[in-house]
C-alpha cells in the first residue's frame, strides 16, 4: 500500500507544472492577442478616457509580469474577479452554473461507457460477423456527426415530431428550482428534497442532453473497447480459461473486458478533453444553463473576467480529472503499485 | 501398455483455418487412440498440427479454425459434435489442459486463489467460496506452494511457480486426462527438468493420462510410453517411445531423430533435414513428406500412403506392406 | 489491343479489386473516403455551376418552404435556396479546414523535428507545454481564440490551427527521438552529414508516413470545430455562406417542425468529416497496420 501512496503522491505534484503552464496559456491567449479585450468590450467605440479608466480598473495597465503574479496569486485564492456585466463575484456566477455542467457530463459520460464498452465488447467477441461490422460502422459514423447536429436532430424527432422529451432547459415551467436546490446536482436535490415529481421533470429534461453528448462519445470508446479485446482475447489467459471450462460469456465480459478497461482508463483521461467540448456544444443546443452556454453568453456579452474564470475552471477540471484517472488506474490495476 | 482401455479415439479428424489466400489444411485425416494411464508424446516440427490436434480434442480451436469431419470419441460421447453445455462439462473437469507459456497463461488482474474459486465452482456450485479456497490452499500446498500465497497475483510469482500453479489448476477438478501443451518451452532448464518430474510425480498421485505435445525429443524420450510423430497436418508413425527411438521405421522419424543430438551416438554427426515444412494451403499430392522424403518412390508422389498396423505400432508409409 | 474503353474499365476494375484482395475492407473503407472528399471538393469547385439560385439571393423562392422541386432542399427565413447555400458553404469549410490543418502540420512537425532532434531543456519545456495545451478541450481553446481574434475566415483558420499543433508535435517528436537513435542516423553523423541534412534526409521521410494518416484525420476534426464555432456565432462574418451558421440558424425553426433547415448543413458536415475520417483510416490500415490500434 505504501507503493500506492507514494504514487498518489508523486501524480498529484506532477499535476502542479500542469496547472501552472495552463493557467500561463490562458493569461497569454486573453492578453496578449491582438485586440485589446477592453476595446472589445466596450463595443470598439467608447472614448478613449473611458477605455482609459476601465483599464485601470481591471489593471490591465500595469506591467505585464506583475499582471500575471496578480492573476496567479488570484487563482490560487480561487478570486476570479468580478464580472464586468452584472455586480457578482465571477466565482459565485460560476458555482451556479457548475453543477449543471457535471450533471451533463456525468451522465453523458455513464451514456458513452454503458453504449461503448458494450458494444466494443461484443463486436470483438463477434469478430468479422455481421454484427461486428455494425458495430466498426456505427464507431466511426457516429464520431462524424457533430454533436450540437445529433442534438439538433434529437431534438427535432423525440421532441418536435414525437414529442416524448423536452428539448431545452433542465427543469420544466412548473418546477422551480429554488424549492430544492443545495448542490446544484438536481437529480440529487430533488432526491434529498424528497420531491419525486420534480425528480421525474429533471430526469426527463437530462435524456436528450445525455444521450447527444453519451452518443457522440460513444463512437471512440466503441473502437477503443474493440481494438483493447481483440488484444486481451488474444492472450493465452484467456485460452487458459476456456480451457478449465469458464463459460465464453464470463471469459470474455469478466476475464477479458477486465483486461481491456484498463487501457481504455488510462486514455478516458485523454477523452476529457473532447467530453468538455462536447458539453459546451450540448449546453448550447439544449439551453442547458451550464459553463459552456454560460461562456458563450459571457463571449457575446463581452464579460472579460468572466470568460476567463470560466475557462481556468475548465483549465481545473481537466487538470484534476486525468489525476483522478490516472489514481484510479493504479488503484485498479495491481501490478502498478509494484 | 498395449492393454488399457482406450478413453480417448479419435478418427479421421479434418480441420481447417480459412484464411484470405485459401485454407490451410491443418489436420487431415488423423486417427488416434489415447489409453488410459499412459503418456503419449506428441512430436513434430511447429506447423505439423500437434497442437491444432490437442486443442481439437476439447475443441478450442482459435476462429477461424474448424473441425470440417471426423469424429473424437471421448469415452463413448463424440466431442467434435458436443453442443456448448456439453463441453463445458467436460473442459477441465474431464479433460483439462496446461499451456506453452505459464507467464501468460494467468489473468494478471486475478489473484491466484481467484483463479482457483472461479474454477471450482464454475464446476460445481454447490461449493462455497471459503471451501473452494481450502481446496485450493490444499492443491498449492501438494505442489509445494505456501497457501499464503493464494492472496497474491500472477506477477508476485516465478516461473516455475506459475507453471505449478497452471498444473494445480488443471488438476484440480481431477481430470483424467491431461493435455499438456509444450509445457517447458519458456522454462529454463533447471526448471524445466524439476516440472517433468512433478509431471510425472502428479500422473501417478492422480491417475492421469498425459498427452504430452512437445518439439523437444529429450522430454518425451524422458516421460512418454508411446510417441505419435506428426507431420504436415497427418500422423506418419505411432510407436512405443522405445521401439521408436530404437528402430524408427518412417522417413521422416528417422530423419527427426537424427537432427538430435545424443539420442543416437552411433551417428556420425548432426544431420538436418533438407527441405522445409510443406505449405498446408496446397499440401503436396500423394504423401505431404515427399518433396523431402530421402526414399521417395513415384507411388508416394501419387497416392497418399495407408496406415499400417502391427506389434503396438503404426505406420503410414509406402515403404511398408506391414510393419516389419 | 488496349486503350479501348472496356480494356482500361477492365483494368480499372482489376486494379480495384486486386487492392481490395490485398488489403481487405480498409482499401474499400479508403476508396468510400476519396468518392465522398472528391465529390464535396467537386462540388466546392464548380458551385457556380451546380447551384442553380445564388447563395445570397433573397428572392430565391417564398419564406421557409419545404423541399421540393424548384428548391431541393427548401428554403430559409430569408426567402434563401437552401441547395444553393449548401453547395457554396462547401467552400468556407473546405477552405477553412484544409488550410488549419496544413499550417497546424506544418508548426507542428517542424516543431516536433527541431525540439526532438536538439533535446535537452528547451525541448523538455516545450514538450510540457504541448501536453499541457494537448490534454485541454480544443474546442474551448478555439472558442477563446476566436472570441480573441474577431470574425474573418483567416482568423478562424488561425483558431482552429492552433489547436491541433501540439497533436503533430508530440506525434513527430516522438519517433524523431526513436529514429535519432537508429543506426543509420548515427553512421550519417559520422560520415559528417550537417544536422539539417540530417533532419531533412533521414528523419522527415521516417515520419511523414504517419503524419499523411494524422492530417487526414486532423482535417477531419477541423472540419467539426469549424463548424462548431460558426454554429456557435464565432469566428465568421454573416456575410460568408457557411454550413455551421446555417445550422444555427436553422436551430431557430426547429420547434416549429421545419425540418430541412438543420437537417441538409448537419449531414453535408457529418458526410465531410466522414469523409476525411474513412480516408484517413483506411490510409492508416495500408501504410501501417498497427497505428491506430493503440
Amino acid at each position: 500500500m505504501g507503493h500506492l501512496i507514494r504514487y498518489i503522491v508523486a501524480r498529484t505534484l506532477m499535476t502542479v507544472p500542469m496547472v501552472l503552464i495552463l493557467l500561463t496559456i490562458i493569461f497569454a491567449v486573453l492578453r496578449l492577442m491582438p485586440g485589446d479585450p477592453v476595446s472589445a468590450m466596450l463595443g470598439g467605440h467608447a472614448p478613449e478616457h473611458v477605455i482609459e479608466l476601465k483599464r485601470e480598473q481591471l489593471g490591465l495597465n500595469r506591467p505585464l509580469h506583475v499582471q500575471y503574479v496578480d492573476y496567479l496569486w488570484s487563482v490560487c485564492r480561487f478570486d476570479l474577479g468580478d464580472s464586468m456585466v452584472l455586480q457578482q463575484k465571477v466565482t459565485d456566477i460560476i458555482a451556479e452554473k457548475l453543477g449543471a455542467t457535471i450533471e451533463l457530463t456525468v451522465f453523458g459520460m455513464l451514456v458513452t461507457v454503458v453504449v461503448g464498452v458494450f458494444l466494443g465488447a461484443y463486436a470483438a467477441d463477434r469478430r468479422r460477423t455481421l454484427g461486428d461490422s455494425a458495430i466498426r460502422l456505427y464507431g466511426i459514423v457516429v464520431y462524424c456527426i457533430p454533436v450540437y447536429w445529433l442534438g439538433l436532430m434529437l431534438q427535432l424527432v423525440f421532441g418536435v415530431w414525437l414529442d416524448w422529451l423536452p428539448i431545452a432547459g433542465r427543469t420544466g415551467p412548473r418546477v422551480f428550482p429554488s424549492d430544492f436546490e443545495r448542490t446544484g446536482f438536481y437529480l440529487v436535490d430533488t432526491l434529498l428534497a424528497g420531491d419525486t415529481e420534480s425528480f421525474f421533470d429533471v430526469l426527463v429534461h437530462l435524456v436528450l442532453p445525455a444521450f447527444t453528448l453519451g452518443l457522440t462519445l460513444s463512437g471512440i470508446f466503441v473502437r477503443l473497447t474493440r481494438a483493447n479485446m481483440l488484444d486481451v482475447l488474444k492472450s493465452d489467459y484467456i485460452l487458459a480459461a476456456e480451457s478449465r471450462g469458464i463459460p465464453r460469456r464470463r471469459v470474455v465480459y469478466r476475464h477479458a473486458l477486465k483486461n481491456a478497461l484498463i487501457p481504455i482508463l488510462t486514455m478516458m483521461g485523454l477523452q476529457v478533453a473532447l467530453l468538455m467540448a462536447g458539453a459546451v456544444l450540448t449546453e448550447t443546443t439544449f439551453s442547458w444553463p451550464g459553463m459552456g452556454r454560460l461562456l458563450l453568453e459571457r463571449i457575446y456579452l463581452r464579460d472579460y473576467p468572466t470568460i476567463q474564470g470560466v475557462i481556468i475552471v475548465f483549465a481545473l477540471m481537466v487538470a484534476f480529472i486525468s489525476l483522478v484517472v490516472d489514481i484510479v488506474y493504479a488503484v485498479v490495476d495491481p501490478r502498478i503499485r509494484y | 501398455m498395449g492393454a488399457g482401455e482406450t478413453i480417448l479415439s479419435i478418427k479421421g479428424l479434418h480441420v481447417e483455418f480459412p484464411i484470405s489466400i485459401g485454407t490451410v489444411k491443418a489436420l487431415q485425416g488423423v486417427d488416434l487412440d489415447i489409453v488410459k494411464g499412459e503418456v503419449m508424446g506428441l512430436v513434430g516440427e511447429s506447423g505439423c498440427g500437434k497442437s491444432t490436434l490437442g486443442f481439437s480434442i476439447v475443441r478450442l480451436l482459435r476462429p477461424p479454425g474448424r473441425i470440417t469431419s471426423g469424429r473424437i470419441d471421448y469415452r463413448g460421447r463424440n466431442v467434435a459434435g458436443m453442443d456448448e453445455k456439453e463441453l463445458l462439462r467436460i473442459r477441465g473437469r474431464r479433460i483439462a489442459m496446461v499451456f506453452q507459456d505459464p507467464l501468460t497463461s494467468l489473468n494478471p488482474l486475478f489473484s491466484i486463489g481467484q483463479h482457483f474459486v472461479e474454477t471450482i465452482r464454475t464446476h460445481d456450485r454447490a461449493v462455497t467460496k471459503s471451501r473452494a479456497l481450502e481446496m485450493a490452499g490444499d492443491m498449492l500446498e501438494s505442489l509445494g506452494i505456501s497457501r499464503q500465497r493464494l492472496g497474491e497475483y500472477p506477477h508476485q510469482m516465478s516461473g516455475g511457480m506459475r507453471q505449478r500453479i497452471m498444473i494445480g489448476l488443471a488438476l484440480v477438478m481431477r481430470p483424467e486426462l491431461l493435455i499438456a501443451d509444450e509445457p517447458t518451452t519458456a522454462l529454463d532448464v533447471i526448471v524445466e527438468a524439476q516440472f517433468l518430474d512433478l509431471l510425472e510425480e502428479l500422473r501417478g498421485r492422480f491417475d492421469l493420462t498425459v498427452i504430452l505435445i512437445t518439439h523437444n525429443l529429450g522430454n518425451v524420450a524422458q516421460l512418454a510410453h508411446r510417441i505419435t510423430v506428426m507431420y504436415g497436418g497427418t500422423i506418419v508413425e505411432v510407436a512405443p517411445a522405445g521401439d521408436l527411438f530404437r528402430r524408427p521405421l518412417h522417413p521422416y522419424t528417422e530423419g527427426l531423430l537424427a537432427s538430435i543430438p545424443n539420442i543416437r551416438l552411433d551417428r556420425p554427426r548432426l544431420v538436418t533435414m533438407p527441405g522445409s515444412p510443406p505449405d498446408l494451403v496446397d499440401p503436396p499430392a500423394g504423401c505431404v513428406f515427399h518433396p523431402r522424403c530421402p526414399r521417395a518412390m513415384d507411388v508416394c508422389r501419387r497416392e497418399r500412403p495407408p496406415s499400417v498396423s502391427g506389434d503396438g505400432r503404426t505406420v503410414s508409409c509406402w515403404l511398408y506392406k506391414e510393419v516389419p | 489491343m488496349n486503350g479501348s474503353p472496356s480494356g482500361l474499365l477492365g483494368r480499372v476494375v482489376r486494379y480495384f479489386s486486386s487492392m481490395g484482395g490485398k488489403y481487405g475492407v480498409e482499401w474499400w473503407i479508403l476508396c468510400a473516403g476519396a468518392a465522398l472528399v472528391g465529390a464535396i471538393v467537386l462540388m466546392a469547385v464548380f458551385s457556380g455551376y451546380i447551384a442553380p439560385f445564388d447563395p445570397y439571393d433573397q428572392a430565391a423562392g417564398p419564406q421557409l418552404s419545404p423541399p421540393g422541386p424548384t428548391h431541393l432542399m427548401g428554403t430559409d427565413n430569408l426567402q434563401r435556396d437552401v441547395f444553393s447555400r449548401i453547395v457554396f458553404g462547401s467552400q468556407t469549410i473546405l477552405k477553412v479546414s484544409v488550410m488549419a490543418a496544413i499550417i497546424s502540420s506544418l508548426v507542428g512537425i517542424t516543431m516536433g523535428l527541431v525540439s526532438g532532434y536538439a533535446g535537452g531543456i528547451p525541448d523538455k519545456i516545450l514538450s510540457l507545454i504541448m501536453d499541457a495545451v494537448y490534454v485541454f478541450p480544443g474546442l474551448i481553446l478555439a472558442i477563446a481564440l476566436a472570441a480573441m481574434f474577431g470574425p474573418g475566415v483567416i482568423n478562424i483558420t488561425f483558431s482552429v490551427a492552433i489547436i491541433y499543433i501540439p497533436t503533430y508535435f508530440r506525434l513527430v517528436r516522438g519517433q524523431t527521438l526513436a529514429v535519432k537513435q537508429e543506426l543509420y542516423v548515427e553512421a550519417a553523423r559520422a560520415i559528417g552529414a550537417g544536422h539539417l541534412t540530417i533532419l531533412a534526409k533521414y528523419i522527415f521521410p521516417n515520419v511523414i508516413a504517419t503524419t499523411v494518416v494524422v492530417f487526414t484525420l486532423n482535417v477531419a476534426d477541423a472540419i467539426m470545430i469549424e463548424a462548431a464555432l460558426t454554429y456557435l456565432g464565432l469566428g465568421l462574418p454573416p456575410t460568408v455562406v457557411d454550413w455551421g451558421m446555417d445550422l444555427a440558424m436553422g436551430k431557430k425553426f426547429l420547434p416549429s417542425g421545419m425540418w430541412w433547415l438543420v437537417t441538409f448543413p448537419g449531414v453535408m458536415i457529418s458526410l465531410l468529416a466522414l469523409g476525411f475520417t474513412m480516408l484517413g483510416e483506411g490510409l492508416a490500415e495500408i501504410l501501417n497496420p498497427r497505428l491506430l490500434e493503440r
